[in-house]
């Protein structure tokens, strides 16, 4: 849960950004969304929720929104690496993450929260491969 | 009852197999006691050479454990050798003082081998190549030393030169004749030996006799009758072996060449029988591991007090255990005035083959190359076949195939152990054995040399059918604990719909995984092809799209191209739309099929709209392409019209989901220009015939494919591949290959399926009835509103 003054300054530096309706997503897959030079996988899951992360697996780019979802997981189309699509970990036995950004839904609106300055996003430090 | 004591000089192969053989007969009887001059239990010497070189430990290739001694009560005195043995008093003496008295005697003291009496034979680096000792000595020598040199080019010296190679040392074999392995081989088939081992790396000293062993304390190198030298840090003897009888002659048992025993394994002294390499049989002494069991098994009868017709002698049968080399040899080698020969020899495929006939019977079989045959003509060498029943079974198509089903019960599967088909088929059923391990615990079949191994799996296929490997419970993934045959069942039996509700019903651990929703969705579909909603979520991203996915994101395109055949409008259209939509690389794929390469997601509806082809399904778990020769319509060779009917197979079989993917070939004549021996169903057009091969891989795993059938019809022919197809949809596991699955059901069985025509009947009825729904994918993308912006729009801001 965020208390309410948290919020306050997150709404400072971040900025809502709008995506498409609920319905527009398919459901159970992931969808491919471009905001400025950011590539961010999608999805909707069964039970309705969206989650939004970074659309490169760390190990070898592969890409998040064409692996098949299982639950809170999406298992890389490259080479079967499962990710936690919730906080973005790499599950054993491989590791690292993939950035994770918020995601709001009001009245049926899709919005994805990014920080305003490029790289200005923090729950995750694994660099992408070299060469990808 | 008072036990008989039986004491046993000797721990090696042939002694213990017939204790082994006494305690299955009559384990009461007898209160047992062996000496064994080796500090080890009772291994296997034949596997010697893999202790030699390298990754193999003793305890691998030990055949009665320490516990199998204490389990049966036998008094096991290891490290300790019998000095003397005094008929007279009926008792033997050791090294350690002890005095053992007996009721009955078995000697199986062995042989020796065979060290030439050369200058310099016993300086420090000359070796023999019999037991562990030398093993370990020849590995401690290849870490100091390089260069080697064997004396003998025949099975020993052979199989020791391998092991001192693969230890990194140079080696050189020397040998006396001009051909190798002269018992085994004649000069043809030890001269094409020759030139396999030299691309292993072996170097070969042919006709030379070594005079002397040079260096001052230790082994310098050789010096030979002609006065020529070479080098060498370490010679090892391999030229014989000598059976060791010096404890029965000082006993004053009679003895010639070996220990003279009758049909019994008697000698002509009371209670004191002698078996294995230390016995003369009829003249000869064998060498070989077969005979050696099939004398124990003589002798426990005997000691038991079971009277059967005796030891008939036995017909030798060699195969190299030489890596990469096949080699096979039985009976009588090498032509004369009283034998025909039967020969072929293909110098291109190094595949040579030479029956022996006397009085118009088999009576010995060379084979090089290609050694398939090996067991069929041994058991015709042993009966004494005429040739014409040799030569009838191998241009008939059923034992071309040479399976084990046709195989009668006596035939022998292990020669080492002379287990035949019969004992291991009756131990499956009556035991309900399911893997080759159980068999070997069972019946000792492939217990030696390993070499029946594939014969022991093919006969339980074969006896088991599709139970074989179905029994070993295997989940399909790790969200479950229940196998694919466990999942069908329930999904049939509670006439479930979706994969959630599977995942639900039998109480799924997690939300499933890349492994079980593809199977899952998978067999859903192939239960119920008209009625099953496909789960696109569920595929894999090559089959949800409909391309293939690339390293860096991007897809690619292959347009169907019905038999690899197009035509110039069609090209057109692909060159534009390459031009048009900038693709990466344009490019010929393995099944005859033009690949565009690096298009983007965005843009596969529009290529696809433009092209206005049937998707190539180039990505599918289902059939890709027919691959196809030109045929008779422009081939000098082609006999039949390969492109017709692979167009036609195409046609019929696109869109088809299978367990993986699927690739067809058919060629027009056995030239194969369209590869059908490696595919899954490769058709080969024979002059008024169609074969069809099945199980082939040219993948990770390569597979030669099996001959099924063969059809002077093509309508017939369309019909089995028909069937086939749905008996693998039916039976394989998700991901399994049909190289695979063949293997697993043993071809034999999927013929006898295939044979009833009620069977084909059917399976044609439910594969129509899946192909019956099939549509094309991209026909289906471009014109569905809804699957285009799930899965092909990206949103930009």
């Amino acid at each position: 849960m965020i208390i309410e003054e948290e919020l306050e300054l997150m709404e400072k530096t971040m900025r809502s950004v709008f995506i498409g309706e609920v319905a527009d997503l398919p459901q159970k897959l992931g969808k491919t969304v471009t905001i400025g030079n950011k590539e961010i996988a999608v999805f909707k899951t069964e039970n309705g929720d969206i989650r939004a992360i970074e659309n490169r697996c760390p190990h070898k780019g592969g890409v998040l929104a064409e692996g098949i979802l299982s639950g809170d997981y999406v298992f890389c189309p490259m080479h079967d690496w499962k990710i936690s699509i919730t906080d973005g970990k790499v599950q054993a036995p491989d590791v690292g993450c993939v950035q994770t950004y918020p995601v709001e839904v009001k009245e049926d609106r899709v919005y994805i929260l990014i920080h305003e300055k490029v790289g200005g996003e923090g729950n995750c430090s694994t660099p992408l491969a070299k060469g990808v | 009852m008072i036990k008989q004591k039986l004491v046993l000089i000797g721990n090696g192969m042939a002694g213990v197999r017939a204790v082994e053989e006494v305690l299955k007969i009559n384990p009461e009887n007898f209160e047992i006691t062996i000496f064994g001059t080796e500090p080890y239990p009772n291994y296997n010497r034949i596997q010697l050479s893999k202790v030699l070189q390298g990754g193999t430990s003793v305890s691998d290739i030990t055949l009665n454990e320490w516990e199998w001694y204490e389990d049966n009560k036998i008094r096991f005195y290891p490290g300790e050798s019998v000095t003397s043995i005094n008929t007279k008093t009926q008792s033997v003496s050791t090294d350690k003082g002890r005095i053992e008295s007996y009721d009955q005697l078995i000697i199986a003291t062995g042989s020796n081998p065979f060290m030439l009496p050369l200058p310099g034979a016993d300086k420090e680096g000359v070796k023999a190549f019999r037991n562990i000792k030398d093993c370990e000595e020849m590995i401690e020598y290849s870490k100091r030393y390089k260069k080697a040199a064997v004396i003998g080019g025949g099975l020993l010296g052979l199989e020791a030169a391998r092991g001192l190679l693969n230890l990194g040392m140079e080696v050189d074999v020397i040998h006396i004749y001009d051909y190798l392995m002269e018992r085994q081989l004649d000069r043809t088939a030890g001269k094409l030996l020759q030139v396999e081992l030299e691309k292993q790396g072996m170097n070969f000293i042919l006709q030379k006799n070594t005079a002397e062993i040079t260096g001052r304390k230790h082994v310098t190198g050789l010096k030979f009758s002609d006065g020529s030298k070479i080098k060498a840090d370490l010679v090892v003897m391999a030229v014989g072996i000598k059976p060791n009888v010096a404890l029965a002659q000082e006993a004053g048992i009679p003895v010639n060449r070996g220990i003279i025993v009758n049909d019994y394994l008697e000698t002509e002294i009371p209670n004191v029988f002698a078996v294995g390499e230390c016995a003369e049989h009829r003249g000869i002494a064998y060498g070989l591991v077969a005979p050696l069991y099939q004398q124990g098994q003589v002798l426990a009868k005997r000691l038991c007090g079971i009277r059967d017709e005796g030891y008939q002698g036995s017909v030798l049968s060699t195969q190299l255990k030489v890596s990469g080399v096949d080699v096979f040899s039985a009976g009588k080698i090498n032509e004369d005035e009283s034998t025909k020969v039967y020969k072929t020899y293909d110098d291109w495929n190094g595949v040579y083959k030479k029956v022996l006939i006397e009085n118009g019977k088999i009576a010995g079989a060379v084979l090089f190359g290609d050694t398939k045959d090996g067991n069929k003509l041994f058991n015709f060498i042993k009966n004494e076949s005429r040739i014409e029943e040799y030569l009838e079974s191998s241009q008939s198509v059923i034992s071309e195939v040479n399976t084990v089903a046709d195989m009668s019960d006596d035939e022998l599967i292990c020669g080492c152990n002379g287990v035949t088909k019969g004992s291991i088929v009756e131990a499956i059923k009556a035991n309900g054995l399911t893997t080759v391990d159980q068999v070997k615990g069972c019946t000792n079949a492939s217990r030696s040399c390993g070499g029946c191994k594939s014969l022991v799996s093919d006969l339980l296929a074969c006896t088991l059918g599709d139970q074989y490997q179905a029994d070993q419970k295997e989940a399909i993934c790790g969200c479950t604990t229940l196998s694919r045959d466990e999942v069908l069942a329930e999904i049939r039996e509670k006439g479930l719909t979706h994969i959630r509700e599977v995942m639900n019903v039998l109480e799924w651990k997690t939300d499933g995984c890349s492994k079980c929703k593809p199977a899952l969705n998978y067999y859903l579909g192939m239960i119920d092809p008209l009625k099953y909603q496909d789960e696109k979520e569920a595929r894999y991203v090559n089959e949800r799209m409909h391309a293939n996915i690339q390293k860096d994101g991007t897809y690619s395109v292959v347009p169907r191209m019905y038999g690899g055949v197009t035509t110039s409008e069609d090209l057109r259209k692909i060159a534009d739309v390459a031009d048009k939509y900038k693709v990466g690389m344009i490019k010929v794929t393995g099944g005859q099929r033009i690949d565009l390469l690096g298009v983007y997601k965005e843009d596969l509806p529009k290529i696809w709209a433009e092209l206005d082809m049937p998707s190539g399904s180039a990505y599918s778990k289902g059939l890709r392409t027919v691959k196809t020769c030109v045929g008779e319509s422009y081939c000098r060779f082609g006999t039949q019209d390969s492109i017709g009917m692979g167009i036609r197979l195409e046609k019929k079989f696109e869109g088809l989901n299978t367990p993986h993917k699927v690739k067809m070939a058919v060629s027009a004549c056995p030239r194969n220009c369209a590869e059908s021996g490696i595919k899954d169903v490769g058709i080969v057009g024979v002059e008024g015939a169609w074969e069809m091969y099945v199980g082939g891989n040219g993948g990770t795993h390569l597979r030669e494919a099996d001959l099924l059938f063969k059809f002077k019809d093509g309508d017939d022919l369309v019909e089995m591949i028909g069937a086939f197809l749905q008996y693998y949809r039916e039976s394989a596991k998700y991901l399994e290959r049909t190289s695979a699955w063949v293997d697993r059901l043993g071809l034999e069985h999927i013929r006898e399926v295939l044979s009833d025509e009620l069977m084909v009947k059917e399976f044609n009825n439910r594969i129509n009835e899946a192909l019956s729904v099939v549509q094309d994918p991209w026909n289906e993308a471009i014109h569905n509103k809804n699957l285009l912006r799930d899965l092909y729009q990206t949103v930009k801001i």
